[in-house]
């Protein structure tokens, strides 16, 4: 395997002279490269400076996210360098982005640590978002071999176990996060989870900033919110949980606060991204060990998914999670007041639930995904969506999703048990619509309101919000337009 | 007190007409339906007794058998609870597709939550059906000449 510059042209020093060699003529840029079934690929979009070459740009990310350093390195010889060195393959102009480029580069399975999404991103995502030469960079996909997704357990329930635990099948999950979100004393949380849950909801939950602050510390929280859980239950016979956020500053800390969940008999325990990989795995491992679901708040996680040009694709976080293992996670609303456009959405939401995922340039799937069987994450959608969107959050979102109504159940104006209730009927109506076979996303407004007329909550819920929608361009759409059939 | 267990619990009641619509969409998925009944409505009780095994090779303009069975069952059992289960074999799923209630006794008296309090103000939770302090059989009164099934 030669090194070329890219263009053919002959290197200008022998490979091995000490000093300053450019990437390509190392080798992490190789077009014949022909990826083995069980490398791991990166699509990379990457903006480099002006003057840089787009193949030196491409070699240089899959230099230093891999074997690489500044400059040429004896110690190199000392191994069967080729094997390690990862390898930038194909680098495309983006269609109506001239300064951008899709980077795919494939790295061997040695380069990573079995069941280390830690080491993982310490690879991929490690030094090279930082580099001089590139104006810009962003993982947009990876492709998880099922050599690797076999050295990861995955989520401790996944959608199955979780209905089946629950057992509620055949509709959308409901839920609403305690509002408002800070200032509420333990009691008066609690009184919100038990009218919530009796109101028709499945889950409510604690918000991703709710942690043991001055005004509520996290033991009592803990035991108002079950009395709420239980009361609730024995009021209409289902189970009903509660996420309690274990998430604080040490994993003692947080071993404590989820072994008193489960003392109390809570279903379920909530953590924020921001705990960062480590922790995650660890509490995922907790959950498994001790039948709890793991609820995931992508808290923070905006500041690198959210720019199209910078950062990592939330797809690649969401396949990140899936591995490490989390029950629910947070994966948008299409409709509500958060960024998400409805085809890079299906795009998460299909990474989270199937087995296999195919490339598909619309939903910004840039690789197939086989999942080798783990189980299915449950999306959440969650911030500014109500009943009146029913048909619209079924639409786009479909059966296995967690639909958080958190306003849209607090600031119903008879309540909040009014407020679930009238969640609960809009969702009951809108699937016996779908199963009898109605057009209901077109239908969805007729659906509602006919619902609405034996259901007074119902009927309130659609009038204070009926002209509410979140109607603004998103920042992150897939490069290749998605055009709708007609039909 | 209304049992809400099932995916359509918060809806009127459904017709025979309306509980087929639901069998037909089911056997149009590929999915089974079998008919499940009990006295004992505990959130916790996965076994509810089965009635007869699963349809599994009914086409979807066979609902009606699927249907006999629901009043039949109904007919047997008039005040126990009653529902229709869907179910998917399919690689991946291998569950429940769907459930909901198609028969309640006429009075539900629903659960009393009992709380045993246990060191350091936690509280130890058990949920009690009232139906269950007598004997499975004789939990919900009999109808006496009902008429129809």
């Amino acid at each position: 395997m030669a090194a070329t510059n890219g263009d053919g042209t002959k290197p200008k020093k022998d490979r091995w002279s000490a000093g300053v060699s450019p990437y390509t003529e190392m080798g992490y840029y190789d077009a014949d490269y022909e990826p083995k079934d069980s490398d791991i690929l990166a699509a990379f979009r990457i903006t480099p400076q002006p003057g840089v070459d787009r193949l030196e740009a491409a070699a240089a990310v899959a230099g230093e996210s891999s074997t690489a350093t500044w400059t040429v390195v004896w110690t190199d010889r000392l191994t069967d360098h080729r094997h390690y060195q990862a390898k930038a393959y194909s680098v495309e102009p983006v269609p109506g982005a001239e300064d951008q480029y899709i980077a795919r580069i494939a790295y061997d399975l040695d380069l990573f640590e079995e069941g280390s999404i830690a080491n993982m991103t310490s690879s991929i995502i490690g030094n090279v978002f930082g580099f001089k030469a590139l104006r810009a960079l962003r993982l947009e996909d990876l492709r998880i071999p099922p050599h690797y997704v076999k050295t990861f357990q995955g989520p401790p329930h996944g959608i199955v176990m979780e209905r089946e635990y629950l057992d509620k099948f055949g509709r959308p999950l409901l839920g609403a996060t305690v509002k408002p979100k800070l200032g509420l004393s333990a009691k008066n949380y609690g009184r919100v989870v038990f009218e919530a849950l009796r109101g028709g909801l499945d889950f409510t939950k604690d918000d991703e900033n709710i942690n043991s602050q001055p005004f509520m510390r996290w033991r009592d929280r803990y035991l108002y919110s079950m009395e709420g859980v239980n009361r609730a239950s024995a009021e209409t016979g289902e189970i009903k949980g509660h996420y309690l956020n274990v998430t604080a500053a040490t994993m003692e800390e947080m071993y404590e606060r989820a072994e008193f969940a489960k003392e109390l008999g809570s279903v379920i325990v909530m953590i924020d991204l921001t705990i960062g990989f480590t922790a995650m795995q660890s509490m995922s491992n907790w959950a498994r060990k001790n039948g709890v679901i793991l609820h995931l708040h992508r808290a923070g996680h905006s500041t690198y998914t959210r720019q199209k040009s910078h950062g990592v694709s939330f797809r690649v976080l969401a396949k990140w999670c899936r591995l490490l293992g989390v029950d629910h996670v947070h994966a948008g609303t299409v409709v509500g007041k958060l960024e998400g456009d409805p085809q890079n959405t299906k795009g998460y939401y299909d990474t989270l639930r199937e087995n296999f995922i195919p490339e598909n340039p619309e939903h910004g799937i840039y690789f197939d995904q086989e999942w080798a069987s783990m189980p299915g994450v449950m999306p959440v959608a969650s911030g500014g969506i109500h009943a009146g969107q029913m048909h619209q959050l079924l639409g786009y979102l479909g059966e296995d999703v967690v639909l958080q109504f958190g306003g849209g159940t607090i600031g119903h104006p008879m309540g909040i048990g009014a407020g679930a209730t009238a969640n609960r009927v809009a969702v009951e109506a809108m699937i016996q619509a779908r199963n009898e076979g109605r057009d209901y996303f077109q239908e969805g407004p007729d659906i509602l309101a006919r619902a609405a007329k034996g259901c007074p909550e119902l009927d309130a819920a659609l009038e204070v919000w009926k002209d509410i929608t979140f109607d603004f361009e998103s920042t992150d759409t897939p490069d290749v337009a998605f055009t709708p059939t007609v039909g | 007190m209304r049992i809400t267990q099932g995916a359509f619990s918060f809806l009127p009641d459904f017709t025979d007409e309306e509980i087929e619509a639901q069998v037909r969409y089911a056997l149009g998925n590929g999915w089974s339906i079998s008919v499940e009944y009990t006295d004992d409505p505990h959130p916790r009780n996965s076994y509810w007794e089965m009635w007869n095994l699963p349809l599994f090779d009914l086409t979807p303009d066979e609902s009606h058998l699927a249907m006999r069975e629901v009043a039949a069952c109904r007919e047997r059992f008039p005040d126990h609870y009653i529902k229709v289960i869907a179910y998917n074999a399919n690689y991946g799923r291998q569950t429940t597709a769907l459930s909901f209630i198609v028969n309640r006794p006429r009075e539900e008296p629903g659960f009393r939550l009992e709380r045993a309090d246990r060191r350091d103000r936690t509280i130890d939770y058990r949920l009690h059906a009232y139906a269950t302090d007598a004997p499975a059989g004789q939990r919900y009164h009999a109808r006496k000449n009902r008429a129809g099934g």
